[in-house]
């Protein structure tokens, strides 16, 4: 239930509540939302989100030895760690200028794909799915559950679930077969990454150079029959999504404006391929297309990028409602990238961390949480783009792009075609994930389904060309490097929840400067120094309210379902100098919130 | 045909099983929530296990954790103020993430979790701690930031960073005696987790005596050893014979920068999902992440271990060479081969006389 806060009724006609929750379940990290609803008109009218935490990395990683980079950020996120981990050995690859064996670069992938398979699995059904499950339906929308209950499942055949009651009895917690199911399913993927990560969330093997884990068939054999049992539940879990979600947008008509937002998106891609790979910044263009999920930034619905070191280029920290000083009189560490283009003092490479921690005043400051923005130079404009939770902009940008093409993985251009390989008890199937008409919550929900068929099979290719080195004799992961008194890099990698880049400066072998950038400071940050909100705020702003309970018994549940489907991480939305806090400001003068 | 047994499978077996414990998951202290995810994935036993009550006698368990939980916002915190207000009886409170030196400056914080209503102001996580303390049956720091401080306690670290022993003191006591209980790891070793928390809860349902520690403060059961002495690559430093490279050179990784001979841990005999992975078990270096001097003490973690460096060259020009020299031959001229008896001959020549000849 939600805290009442004092009603406030400044209109007649119009009944505005301030609810507050605090923190959201549910997610990974704090997270507290607070609102102001009109329950007469059922829509949100402002919000704020908040989180309180701040460690300080990018302040004590100066002047450590660089090759310590990857075991320390991976502690940024206890989600997103093997993430952090990677980005770092990405970013590290491109300072040292070495390229791992291909067997390194696969094995990057395998264990990455596979945390993919395992994130996406807990937070849809264990975590974000809990909000459609009959307990919560049953509490917030009976009537709807009442329609499920005759409703049969269009899919019954496949996922074995006859009707959308039955689905949603299903994502029940802790006594629902699918929510146990997936927990189940949660940590034999933690074991495929561990497989070539060592440890998850924290990998003990993941390096510079390449991976350290001793690869043979062995391990390949254990990847591959946990792969083939995870296609099985894929093709449980993608029907049975779209017969949720298609109900649901069915039975509530105008839900599709719940958790929505402009298709303002930034994806990094990932999963290089080695035979494109050098890690260089000179060659970053070609090979970041050459990845199987495709870099790219759109801006109102159109993608205007693919390439790495023009999108590198976009990048803006901003300030404007954030506990830190400005660092405009600070050092700059790098004017002219490695192509020579100038490189801006609000560009992550140049940023000086300064915090001041002070009391949270919704009217000044109120937030640990940056504002990073894609400069767009044919507007001017500072865009405030998100991730989609992860697997919406990815592929979203990828769709569009249609670069990639491993076969049974096929970027159409409008739509991404999968076929999944016959599995101990089911046949072959093919899959289209086609581009959503709408950025909202129930489309990143559908969107993380699919893209666990997708890493599935990212992982069953990097494994098919793993077992051509490892037959061949090719069982090396690594290569040596030395680490240059000087240099100037970025690691761009996707987090589960999206996109996230390290950017690096080493000076006299030691790192100088270390910005790390996740996912959820693009999603949950506050207005900037424009003015302009943060994705959460929009998204939730123009949130309706489809809960049938009134304002005594109100749980929010549409506003959970809109934050939610960002796959919130807030760790890493306050990695380093941030701190758990985003705050969401809007429309009015904001008063009298807790 | 089955039918029901009113037997007892524990000693008073009904009446344990009627306590309910508590558990009051902290995480917000400074940390990733990477143990709580490390719970997610804990097979011996998983959450649900003890949830659902796995084993005889135990009692019911409640976890009151904002990773999982069904409920938001206040219903959630209710538990908090109910533990607070001594309505929760037992409860273990669990503290993840490091506690920052909230005296350090004049305003603002550092680490907080939901709103006083009074001030407007969050309410610190040092304060949920004197809160919590104080009634809770039994206090655990989880995670290497929580214990000792960890990777936000670094040197130049800008909070002040400490884990719960540095703030409510080494010698802390709970109300029914218990010392904090540490289980260091960063992340925590999943089933490190869970099973001391069952340990606990047994405890507090009297099924179990008191929880055997270390002078840090570790289970002693699981932090006896380090993880060279459980390595399986160990024997390769005793024949003094060392990895060169990362990866598919699967010999001993001390060279290499693992401070496996001086790091209390258990994960080269645990694995760490369910058996799976680990650390040099798997061809990664340790680099000590449950010790109380991680991380500044290691590193750079990549980089062989300089008080170590002396007793590995002797391993690598002494004896070492020596004893692969002579199980090499041994291997190679007896157990590698069989013994003479096995082949297809007129004769029996195992040694057994036949009666039937």
């Amino acid at each position: 239930m939600a805290t009442m806060l004092e009603p406030n009724v400044p209109k007649q006609k119009v009944m505005i509540k301030e609810m507050s929750w605090d923190p959201i379940t549910r997610i990974v990290g704090s997270l507290g939302i607070h609102t102001e609803i009109d329950f007469a008109n059922k829509e949100v009218l402002k919000c704020y989100s908040t989180s309180m935490i701040f460690r300080g990395f990018d302040i004590f990683m100066k002047g450590i030895d660089p090759r310590d980079a990857h075991f320390i950020t991976s502690r940024i996120c206890g989600i997103c760690g093997d993430n952090h981990c990677t980005a770092s050995c990405l970013n590290q690859n491109m300072a040292y200028g070495v390229k791992p064996p291909k067997l390194g670069d696969y094995a990057y992938n395998l264990a990455e794909s596979a945390d993919f398979m395992f994130d996406h699995a807990i937070f849809n059904d264990c975590m974000a799915n809990v909000d459609f499950s009959e307990q919560m339906v049953k509490e917030t929308n009976p009537k709807v559950l009442a329609k499920a209950e005759q409703t049969l499942s269009p899919h019954a055949a496949i996922h074995g679930y006859r009707t959308i009651a039955d689905i949603m009895r299903a994502l029940n917690a802790f006594t629902g077969a699918f929510y146990l199911e997936t927990l189940q399913v949660a940590r034999y993927t933690r074991e495929m990454y561990c497989l070539f990560g060592g440890r998850h969330t924290h990998p003990s093997t993941i390096m510079p150079g390449g991976v350290s884990a001793d690869i043979t068939h062995q391990t390949l054999t254990d990847y591959y029959v946990r792969l083939m049992r995870y296609f099985e539940y894929c093709k449980r879990t993608v029907p049975m999504h779209d017969d949720l979600y298609d109900f649901w947008l069915d039975a509530l008509p105008g839900y599709d404006m719940v958790g929505f937002r402009e298709t303002d998106l930034v994806c990094w891609g990932c999963f290089d391929d080695p035979d494109y790979v050098d890690y260089k910044y000179s060659t970053m263009t070609e090979w970041g297309r050459k990845r199987f999920v495709t870099p790219g930034v759109a801006i109102g619905g159109e993608l205007i990028s693919t390439d790495l070191v023009e999108i590198n280029l976009m990048l803006r920290i901003l300030l404007g409602s954030s506990y830190f000083d400005n660092w405009d009189n600070e050092e700059t560490f790098v004017t002219k990238d490695p192509l020579g283009n100038p490189v801006h003092k609000h560009h992550p490479w140049n940023k000086t961390t300064l915090p001041k921690p002070q009391k949270r005043d919704w009217a000044d400051k109120y937030s640990w949480v940056t504002s990073p923005r894609i400069f767009d130079k044919r507007t001017g404009r500072h865009v405030a783009c998100d991730t989609g939770g992860g697997p919406f902009a990815r592929q979203w940008v990828t769709a569009k792009a249609g670069l990639v093409d491993l076969g049974y993985l096929k970027a159409t251009g409008n739509s991404i075609k999968m076929s999944l390989p016959r599995t101990a008890s089911m046949p072959e199937m093919e899959l289209e994930w086609k581009v959503p008409a709408k950025s909202n919550a129930v489309e990143r929900d559908r969107a993380r389904s699919y893209h666990q068929a997708y890493a599935a099979l990212v992982g069953l290719h990097c494994l098919e060309k793993a077992f051509i080195e490892v037959r061949a004799g090719r069982t090396k992961s690594w290569k040596d490097f030395k680490v240059p008194s000087e240099a100037v890099s970025v690691g761009f990698h996707e987090a589960a929840r999206g996109v996230l880049s390290h950017h690096m400066v080493i000076r006299d072998g030691k790192i100088a400067n270390y910005q790390p950038y996740p996912p959820t400071p693009w999603n949950a940050n506050p207005r900037d120094v424009h003015g302009t909100p943060g994705p959460y705020e929009d998204a939730v702003q123009n949130t309706p309210i489809f809960e049938e309970n009134g304002p005594e018994k109100f749980k929010g549940i549409d506003i959970m379902r809109a934050v939610r489907s960002f796959d919130p991480c807030l760790p890493c939305g306050v990695h380093m100098y941030d701190g758990k806090s985003l705050v969401r400001k809007v429309v009015h003068t904001p008063t009298g919130l807790a | 045909m089955a039918s029901a047994t009113t037997m007892d499978f524990a000693p008073g077996q009904r009446k344990t099983e009627k306590v309910v414990a508590h558990v009051i998951w902290m995480t917000t202290g400074q940390g990733c929530d990477g143990d709580s995810v490390a719970m997610t994935s804990a097979t011996n036993p998983s959450l649900e296990d003890i949830i659902h009550g796995i084993i005889p006698g135990m009692p019911q368990v409640v976890v009151h954790t904002p990773v999982l939980a069904y409920e938001n916002g206040a219903e959630f915190m209710q538990a908090w103020y109910d533990a607070e207000a001594g309505k929760l009886d037992p409860f273990v409170l669990i503290l993840e993430g490091s506690v920052p030196n909230e005296k350090i400056k004049k305003e603002g914080h550092w680490a907080a979790m939901g709103v006083d209503p009074k001030t407007g102001q969050p309410i610190t996580t040092s304060e949920w701690l004197d809160r919590l303390a104080p009634k809770a049956a039994a206090v655990v720091a989880v995670g290497t930031c929580a214990t000792y401080g960890g990777i936000p306690a670094m040197k130049n670290n800008p909070t002040g960073a400490m884990g719960l022993p540095d703030y409510l003191g080494w010698g802390w006591k709970s109300r029914l005696g218990l010392p904090i209980v540490c289980i260091p790891g960063c992340p925590t070793q999943p089933d490190n987790l869970t099973e001391t928390l069952l340990y606990l809860v047994l405890q507090l349902g009297g099924m179990a005596p008191m929880i055997d520690l270390d002078e840090q403060l570790r289970p002693r059961w699981l932090f006896g050893r380090t993880v060279h002495e459980s390595c399986n690559r160990a024997a390769f430093y005793e024949h003094g014979n060392f990895a060169e490279e990362y990866g598919s050179d699967n010999r001993c990784l001390v060279k290499l920068g693992c401070k496996g001979p001086v790091v209390k841990c258990n994960v080269p005999l645990r694995g760490w999902v369910n058996g799976i992975g680990g650390c040099p078990n798997v061809g990664g270096i340790c680099i000590a992440c449950t010790m109380p001097g991680f991380p500044d003490k290691f590193m750079p973690f990549m980089d062989e271990d300089k008080k170590g460096f002396f007793s590995a060259r002797m391993a690598e020009f002494t004896y070492g060479p020596v004893l692969r020299f002579f199980r090499n031959a041994s291997i190679k001229k007896i157990s590698d081969k069989e013994p003479d008896w096995r082949k297809p001959t007129p004769k029996l020549t195992s040694g057994y006389s036949p009666r039937w000849v």
